[in-house]
């Protein structure tokens, strides 16, 4: 029974690896690749970790591999916000089926400047409040 | 068990040699970057399997390792090309 479970946990976390890869051959553009790779990826270490801890079934391994699952659950995000953020400001080309950039209109990539669309006269003048040190 | 450890092997090899075409073909620098982060989160499952497969228990220290320099590489990648690295090769 064990071993059933096991197995089905393997190939499932191969599987999903396999399809992260597909996904990052097949698809268009930066961003739809890194949101293939990062979540099915991530679930394939997971169910093979999980398989290994079945395994061994100590109190340390156990510990061990569960440190694997959750460091990277905490870092696969991470690392694909960092991806992505530096991708949009390299300039790499959006698929041409792209919906909405709202970045796009506010952004500029020579200056490297954000703006909020707000930025008036009467919004730059100075408020004091009553709590400002003066 | 043997028969679904090496199949297992052989769908995580599948999945590496489609990553690396990504990283020959991949038209710019971040499409590499993110082949290679793939690489590094496949490797890891297969460490694990490997150690499923000989019952060494100290190969999942080397996973956990492998799994941070991936993550430090792709840290390390995005810093370099947020601070003028080539802008569109």
């Amino acid at each position: 029974m064990i071993d059933f479970i096991k197995g089905t946990l393997i190939i499932s976390g191969a599987l999903f690896m396999l399809l992260a890869s597909v996904g990052l051959l097949r698809l268009p553009d930066l961003l739809t690749r890194m949101h293939a790779t990062t979540k099915a990826a991530t679930l394939g270490v997971i169910l093979v970790m999980l398989a290994a801890a079945m395994h061994f079934a100590e109190v340390g391994i156990v510990a061990r591999s569960f440190a694997i699952i959750v460091f990277i659950l905490m870092t696969a995000p991470v690392a694909a916000h960092v991806m992505g953020r530096a991708g949009y400001f390299v300039g790499s080309k959006l698929w041409s089926g792209t919906v909405k950039d709202e970045l796009r209109p506010n952004y500029d990539p020579l200056t490297h400047e954000l703006k909020s669309g707000l930025e008036t006269q009467q919004n730059a003048k100075r408020q004091p409040r009553e709590t400002d040190p003066d | 068990m043997d028969t679904v450890i090496l199949i297992g092997q052989v769908i995580m090899s599948v999945a590496l040699i489609l990553a690396f075409v990504r990283v020959v073909r991949g038209p710019s620098l971040p499409d590499r970057v993110v082949a290679l982060e793939l690489f590094s989160t496949t490797v890891v499952g297969l460490v694990g399997v490997y150690a499923i497969k000989t019952g060494v228990a100290s190969f999942l220290d080397a996973a956990i390792v492998i799994a941070l320099m991936g993550f430090l590489a792709a840290i390390g990648f995005a810093r370099f090309l947020e601070r003028g690295g080539p802008r569109d090769d």
